[in-house]
């Protein structure tokens, strides 16, 4: 472990017990030393969860491994070393989602550069449309470039696209 | 001044009674189908009298009121689309006789705004459109006043109906039919509703925005990009509100185009107006962000900017 190098990782943990265990196994599985975490119990995301920060060490060319695998863990990556998604953006998609296949729209935008999808929240009555909210992070400045993706998937699916209001005043 | 207004609806209607209050008479009044013409002033009263009793106005036909004598013309007809008209030559008239023009009708600015400044250029009168954006909103003044070189971008919530049905359904967790069904028995939507959930009046409304503030650059309808709000079910307006947000039908207007469509926007944002609220919010470049909400619709609130515009005329 010579060439280890320290990374930050932060992570976004739903109040459940047994979580912060989850997010933790894929990193030591998959050759990282963990340094310290730090759980901000009691600070909540906007979105009800809890901030946890993980600093560890391992060789350069693992660490996209160990980010990869806490994604396929489920677990919410907001900040990875020093690929940093600095903005959030929720958009919520209205339409035959589930026809149009709904893995194949999240692999449409993780397949996308600087943007990675947060969560997803379904919601498919009987009666209605279903409409999909999906929570974005994108690289800093990339919000614009995110929302003009999702018009290009709406499109591509026919689906309708309810994009924010961008209203820098309130978010900053 | 002695005003004409032309078209005899909600708005016409609330110029002709409310004239007088701003030290005005009215001269000549016609519907589509007749004119009453008085160059010593018409009586309000029996005007409006007449309309509602006789479903007319007068007894002479309508383009007498166009030749009566008088120092600014009232378009208040229906708004139509592609040619505008008859508003549109009723404005070109109006200005062939070097009088002035002030619009509540949306059309002609919208859709031959360029034809429109032309004809202004040629003539000694002048046009004036306050009220075809945001109702008693003083949208188009405030740019005026900051200049157009000074703004950046105009948005807002600028269609009632279509916000009073968003404001119910997320409200009330109603469907859209319900909702909609709803707003036609309280005569907040029309029985044809289109014009309003489909976005098109307040895509008008932002390609007028645009006109005032592109120099260069003249829009219409066909360049507006819109999206209406039929299309948004109870489900979405839910997942918007489990993340503290709803959804509204927002317009904007740059010197680069007009986008019309439903958007997130926070729950107790600026922008969420309810029921049939509008708000105009423009960015500008020294100022920072400006806010004016108040009554986008309405015979009396319309007429407000109509005879804020006659005041402002020189």
């Amino acid at each position: 472990m010579s060439d280890a190098r320290a990374h930050t990782v932060r992570l976004e943990l739903s109040d459940e017990p047994g979580e912060l265990l989850n997010a933790l196994h894929p990193i030591a599985d998959n050759g990282g030393n963990l340094l310290s975490i730090y759980h901000e119990r009691g600070n909540l995301t906007p979105r009800g969860r809890i901030p946890v920060e993980v600093d560890l060490e391992c060789a350069p060319e693992r660490f996209s491994g160990i980010v990869e695998a806490l994604r396929e863990a489920g677990i919410n990556v907001i900040q990875a070393g020093e690929e940093r998604y600095a903005e959030e953006v929720s958009v919520i998609l209205v339409g035959p989602l589930i026809e149009t296949d709904l893995s194949d729209t999240l692999r449409w935008f993780e397949e996308c550069a600087n943007l990675s999808v947060l969560d997803l929240s379904l919601s498919a009555p009987e009666d209605d449309r279903p409409s999909a909210r999906l929570r974005l992070a994108a690289e800093a400045g990339g919000v614009s470039d995110a929302l003009a993706r999702v018009r290009e998937l709406a499109d591509e699916k026919g689906l309708l696209a309810i994009e924010p209001q961008l209203d820098r005043e309130v978010e900053a | 001044m002695r005003l004409a207004v032309v078209g005899a609806g909600a708005v016409g209607r609330s110029v002709i009674e409310l004239a007088g209050e701003y030290g005005h008479s009215v001269t000549a009044v016609a519907d589509s189908r007749s004119a009453a013409v008085d160059p010593e002033g018409l009586d309000p009263e029996t005007v409006v009298a007449e309309k509602e009793r006789e479903g007319r106005v007068g007894s002479s036909a309508p383009e007498a009121a166009l030749d009566a004598e008088y120092d600014a013309l009232i378009e208040a007809t229906p708004t139509t689309l592609g040619d505008a008209e008859p508003g549109f030559s009723h404005v070109v008239g109006a200005l062939e006789r070097d009088r002035h023009v002030v619009l509540a009708n949306k059309g002609p600015v919208a859709e031959r705004y360029g034809e429109l400044r032309a004809a202004e250029r040629a003539s000694a009168g002048e046009i004036r459109f306050e009220a075809t954006v945001g109702g008693a909103i003083p949208a188009l003044s405030t740019i005026e006043d900051f200049g157009p070189d000074h703004i950046t971008a105009a948005r807002g919530v600028l269609n009632g109906t279509a916000n009073f049905i968003l404001t119910r359904m997320a409200a009330e967790g109603l469907d859209y039919e319900h909702v909609l069904a709803e707003a036609q028995d309280l005569g907040v939507a029309e029985a044809d509703p289109s014009f309003d959930v489909e976005g098109t009046d307040a895509a008008l409304k932002c390609v007028i925005m645009a006109n005032v503030l592109s120099e260069d650059r003249e829009f219409t309808l066909a360049d507006a990009e819109v999206e209406g709000i039929e299309g948004v079910p109870g489900s979405a307006l839910e997942l918007a509100g489990e993340d503290g947000r709803t959804v509204r039908l927002i317009g904007e207007a740059t010197r680069e185009g007009v986008r019309v469509g439903p958007r997130l926007v926070p729950e107790n944002g600026t922008l969420a107006v309810s029921g049939t609220r509008n708000i105009v919010q423009f960015e500008t470049t020294h100022a920072g962000r400006l806010n004016v909400s108040g009554r986008g619709a309405g015979g009396p609130e319309t007429a407000t900017a109509v005879l804020s515009d006659v005041g402002r005329l020189g």
